[in-house]
């Protein structure tokens, strides 16, 4: 299958590349900060392969080398192979139940001698293939339940496993294949409502009621703007999005507050405040607001009994890293927080906030926006491929590290509880890394045989 | 199927955007807009460790350091480190039981959490300093020696006019908001250590750290820019002379009293005794809670100044002062004379004043011998001179005499808690006895020295200077000047020569050549220092603790040499039983001395020694004593004396209530205050002790004067 051609190079989209690249040199960099500690000899620190940072290096070494493997490979092998390799890392996580490895108390870890393998991690790139390949056959229509069905199976069989697995945070990734399908075809309705209602609840418990109500109502502004043209024909969108809005205002106005003040228990109450760092919460009842403020008290007993750091302990030194970049940063490795150890995890899962850290809201910004010129140019790349199969792997890719990026930053930021997913490209650690670019450079190689029609 | 999905791409590409947005609106939040996350960084990862410098020193005239700093050790402990010794060999050299060993483990670990060191024991005593020492490296990491400076007293005197350092409580942190107390902190709490805190205590030092996520210590921050030196407090050089406070002390063994000598020139303070005292090493070091909780319940007050702290009526030292006021008003002249057949009728009816020598007086033969009538007399026709229009004035004008001698308002001397004392006024007079209901008759024993005027040790001290400057005086102080300037303002006031009245010298004259006869041939002949002309004045003062009649206080005050005076001195043996001249005089001219001679010539060393040996604690205080010392009875005591010592206290804070209540009306016993206060007063009568007590037995005082 292999087919060696004389131009690698030819039709490959550069600006990919070179994204790809800055994004794993700023890893690159935010690892090497995160254990720098003055003193010491970097230069042998980096040759002795026992800091992070040059394992890292290492890895971005062998993710280059996979990388022109994949672009010299025939494109058709993708799509030839998309099942059978799918099938290979179904089997592949199942292996781990057997033979697996534990890593941070999940047992999802393949031991490769030289790094770790995560299949589940893995398995986005062949599950994106799978999906890819089920939906570019022709019989598939997005209409039919059936079709839904088998797709949702293709797509979440690896996540019910990584469940099983307690990944959770791996899981949930899983859901971004939902963006391939709502770009197939998937009716709106599944998505739009699900989403929504997901969005606007979080939103609603951690934004305060009356900004979160401006924000809606901007939205809402916004919609009607771009849906003007449609407007004109159908007078009864404008209803339907005011119906929207109404809704959406209820629910974080009424509903929400409802359920905190009186639906829910204190317990529960408190479990979800600390998960999103909320504790200022304003209870309307005083007696409410006491018996939430005797939970809040357990649990703070309850966890320094268990020895252990609670998720918002997590969160919230790594919003206290970035917060105190202020808009230039403290300049690199002049982090106190990032010196001093206090954001857990911070190489791995919290790497965005030794950014935050060192280079402020400048720095941050910036590498947001470069993931989301990423995610777009994605977008556009698959906006442009002739064949269903390349343009559903495009979005296949755009969505995992659309969930990726969003669902770490938030979390680093403290808008998302922290399920454990890595920032794509400047996480530590060897399987996300060659994940990402296994999943990248197909996709790259995808583009620049746009030409052909792949099936 | 795809094409017609095409607008769903914008779609997508809008939820990118909006969670874009999101992203970098939350980012502008959490590092522009607020400020709070910068500030709990600051709480996270910045140490600010304060440096203390040391503490001033304190020298003596001879420039020797009176006050001191020592080194003494911690024996410090960091938990997590301490897993894994032997702990028998650790608890045998410690001299605790593993038990204990468990304890201060997890009180370490609860105050200070198992990263952090903290004290395991504090002042390691010496012997087991040497033994820890030598066996460290047994326990290496979870184990070390930490210095600490705390006070020393290398003459072990002075232990009231240095006072003592304490940790400061929320009221002081209240106090001293704006000088940067943290709870933790050692400041002066009495004496010099108090009045001279700001100087002592130097300038703290600030080292900016770096700690990590257990708060250990990883660096300096920024490189030490913000780091702030320390400054070492600053030194005071004062006139004391620690030998002869020494031998003061010595002196004053087993008595209750004070002594204070002042040099007049300067006003500077040379020795100040309180007896009795207390080994000012005590209160330094591991033990000093345990300390002070004895001396604060100890019957004898050793932590009371008596010198600045306890009034006491003056005696006969107080009839230089109306010889004084005498020949400047014109009422009598040195060749004055008055009678004295036995006692002072000039009030009639009245129970007369006894006087010892029977016989004529003039003004110097009068001091010399005490008499009584004669200044009974004198202060009869001060007081009845017609040039005043009533009794309310002419004892106004005599008491702005008095409060010119420096008696009946605080000096301002630089010890803290000076007692006032108290001159009687018409006011007061008014309101015990009613407008016009009193005379001079009322409070003839005023003119004695008894009755309602009280003085302190300082003030006698300080009456002497004036008489020996012949007119003027400098407020007494220890301190006479502090390394590096005087920053804080805290001397201005001892620079200053203060001449309240222009009495010509031809008076002092008079007087002193009275006070020369009382060591020539008076009262004070035991006084007597070979080749050394001095004048002094002997008193015995009565004195009666619940209407009981108690043994007199023995005073004597003095100055020498009479041509350019270098030393005034008083001296006061509470409840001596006898004459000023049998224990205060022989005492003060032992001080002299030392003082002039710089030693104390061979055939007086038996005097010395003789002195020092007498035991004149009175008996009050001796019960007092035994009965805390009885087990039965010891928890209730303690209760009890808790109680006196508050009143005390309260006492001690508002004089004016003291004067109002303590000097009863002499006569009429109908006056008297309030049952209920009374009482209260007797408590702390009875830990003060002098002569304070007159409610029931209001003649008899003038009996036996000398």
């Amino acid at each position: 299958m292999y087919q060696q051609k004389p131009t690698i190079s030819k039709g490959i989209d550069w600006l990919m590349v070179w994204l790809y690249i800055i994004l794993c040199l700023v890893g690159l960099i935010c690892i090497f900060s995160v254990e720098y500690r003055g003193g010491g000899n970097i230069i042998s620190g980096f040759l002795d392969f026992k800091k992070e940072y040059s394992k890292q290096f290492f890895f971005f070494g062998i993710s280059l080398v996979v990388a022109v493997l994949i672009l010299l490979t025939d494109s058709k092998f993708f799509t030839a192979t998309a099942n059978l390799s799918y099938l290979a890392g179904i089997c592949l996580i199942m292996a781990t139940f057997v033979v697996g490895k534990e890593v941070g108390g999940s047992k999802s870890w393949i031991p490769l001698g030289f790094m770790n393998i995560q299949p589940v991690e893995l398995c986005k790139v062949f599950t994106s293939l799978a999906v890819a390949k089920y939906l570019s056959i022709p019989e598939t229509n997005f209409q039919k339940t059936k079709s839904q069905l088998i797709a949702a199976a293709i797509a979440f069989t690896p996540a019910i496993l990584s469940v099983l697995q307690k990944e959770t945070g791996a899981a949930i990734v899983y859901l971004s294949f939902a963006i391939a399908f709502f770009r197939e075809g998937l009716p709106v309705k599944y998505l739009v409502i699900f989403l929504s209602l997901v969005m606007l609840i979080i939103a609603s418990i951690i934004i305060d009621p009356d900004t979160l109500l401006i924000i809606l109502t901007a939205l809402t502004a916004l919609v009607i703007y771009l849906a003007k043209k449609r407007m004109r024909r159908n007078r009864n969108i404008i209803i339907i999005i005011g119906a929207v809005w109404l809704a959406c205002v209820g629910v974080q106005k009424f509903l929400v507050p409802a359920l905190f003040e009186k639906v829910l228990k204190p317990h529960q109450v408190v479990r979800i405040f600390s998960t999103f760092g909320i504790d200022d919460y304003k209870f309307k009842s005083k007696i409410r607001a006491a018996e939430i403020q005797k939970e809040y008290g357990k649990l703070g007993s309850s966890n320094k009994k268990s020895g252990e750091k609670s998720e918002s302990y997590n969160v919230k030194q790594s919003k206290i890293a970035i917060g105190s970049g202020g808009f230039w940063g403290k300049g690199f490795l002049k982090g106190t927080q990032t010196s001093g150890d206090f954001v857990p995890a911070q190489n791995t899962d919290f790497i965005f906030s030794s950014v935050g850290e060192s280079f402020g809201f400048w720095g941050s910004t910036t590498l947001v926006l470069l993931y989301f010129g990423m995610m777009l140019r994605i977008v556009f790349l698959a906006e442009r491929q002739r064949s269903v199969f390349s343009r559903v792997y495009a979005y296949c890719v755009a969505g995992i590290l659309f969930f990726h990026v969003v669902l770490n930053v938030y979390m680093t930021i403290g808008l998302a509880p922290s399920p454990g997913i890595t920032l794509p490209f400047l996480s530590y650690g060897g399987s996300s890394l060659l994940t990402f670019t296994i999943l990248l450079f197909i996709l790259i190689k995808l583009d620049a045989d746009r030409h052909m029609v792949l099936r | 199927m795809p094409v017609f999905n095409q607008s769903r791409s914008r779609f997508i590409r809008l939820i990118f955007l909006i969670a874009l947005i999101i992203i970098v609106a939350r980012l502008f939040y959490l590092q522009v807009v607020s400020d709070k996350y910068r500030r709990l960084a600051n709480e996270n990862a910045i140490l600010r460790k304060t440096i203390y410098p040391p503490r001033g020193l304190l020298f003596d005239r001879k420039k020797k350091a009176v006050l001191n700093n020592t080194l003494t050790y911690d024996l410090m402990v960091t938990p997590a480190l301490a897993k894994g010794i032997d702990t028998l060999l650790f608890c045998r050299l410690m001299e605790i039981d593993t038990a204990e060993f468990k304890k201060r483990m997890v009180n370490a670990i609860v105050k200070n959490s198992s990263q952090k060191p903290s004290v395991f024991e504090a002042s390691l005593a010496a012997s087991k300093y040497a033994r820890i020492q030598e066996n460290l490296w047994r326990f290496q990491n979870g184990f070390y020696i930490q210095e600490r400076s705390i006070r020393s007293y290398p003459f072990n005197a002075g232990a009231n006019i240095l006072g003592y350092l304490s940790e400061v409580d929320t009221n002081y942190l209240k106090k001293h908001a704006e000088d940067g107390y943290v709870s933790g902190d050692y400041a002066g709490m009495t004496g010099i250590e108090a009045s001279y805190e700001k100087a002592l205590m130097g300038e703290r030092g600030v080292q900016v750290l770096l700690k990590d996520n257990y708060s250990r210590i990883q660096g300096s921050y920024e490189n030490g820019a913000l780091d702030k030196e320390a400054v070492a407090g600053s030194n005071l050089y004062t006139s004391l002379d620690i030998e002869l406070q020494q031998l003061g002390e010595k002196l004053m063994n087993n008595k209750v009293g004070s002594i204070v000598a002042i040099d007049p020139k300067t006003g500077s303070i040379i020795a100040m005794v309180s007896s009795p005292t207390y080994d000012p090493g005590l209160l330094t070091g591991a033990e000093r809670q345990k300390n002070f909780s004895k001396l604060y319940t100890d019957p004898r007050l050793p932590l009371l100044n008596r010198a600045v702290n306890a009034a006491y009526s003056p005696g006969s030292t107080f009839k230089t002062l109306q010889a004084l006021v005498g020949l400047h008003e014109g009422v009598i002249t040195t060749n004055t004379t008055f009678g004295c057949s036995g006692a002072f009728y000039g009030c009639g009816s009245a129970k007369p004043m006894k006087c010892l020598d029977p016989g004529t007086f003039y003004l110097r033969t009068a001091i010399t011998h005490s008499c009584n009538t004669y200044f009974a007399n004198v202060m009869q026709r001060i007081i009845n001179n017609p040039i005043f229009p009533s009794q309310d004035s002419s004892l106004r004008s005599w008491d702005n005499y008095m409060y010119a001698f420096g008696l009946g308002h605080r000096l301002g001397v630089d010890i803290p808690t000076e007692q006032k004392g108290n001159i009687p006024t018409p006011e007061y007079f008014n309101k015990v006895y009613g407008k016009g209901h009193w005379n001079y008759c009322t409070y003839r024993s005023v003119s004695i020295g008894q009755g309602e005027v009280n003085v302190t040790p300082l003030q006698v001290a300080n009456e002497m200077a004036y008489i020996a400057n012949k007119g003027w005086f400098i407020i007494p102080h220890i301190v006479d000047s502090i390394e590096g300037g005087d920053k804080f303002s805290l001397l201005e006031k001892y620079k200053k020569r203060n001449v309240p009245l222009p009495i010509p010298d031809s008076i002092f004259e008079a007087v002193h050549d009275g006070m020369q006869g009382v060591i020539e041939g008076g009262t004070g002949r035991g006084a007597k220092i070979p080749g050394i002309i001095m004048c002094g004045k002997t008193g015995t003062v009565e004195n009666y603790y619940r209407g009981v009649k108690q043994p007199n206080h023995s005073f004597f005050c003095a100055f020498a040499p009479r041509e350019n005076p270098k030393i005034a001195i008083m001296c006061v043996v509470q409840n001596s039983g006898r004459f000023g001249a049998t224990y205060a005089a022989p005492i003060v001219s032992l001080m002299i001395e030392k003082y002039l001679n710089d030693t104390i010539a061979a055939n007086r060393k038996g005097l010395e020694e003789k002195m020092a040996g007498i035991n004149l604690i009175p008996t009050i205080m001796l019960q007092k004593m035994r009965s805390r010392d009885s087990l039965q009875r010891a928890k209730e005591e303690e209760k009890a004396l808790k109680d006196d010592l508050k009143n005390i206290k309260d006492t001690l804070q508002s004089d004016e209530n003291l004067s109002d209540i303590e000097i009863g009306p002499v006569k009429t016993k109908n006056n008297l205050p309030p049952k209920d206060n009374q009482d209260k007063m007797k408590l702390k009568n009875e830990m003060l002790a002098p002569n304070r007590q007159r409610q029931s037995a209001p003649v008899k005082k003038d009996s036996l004067k000398k």
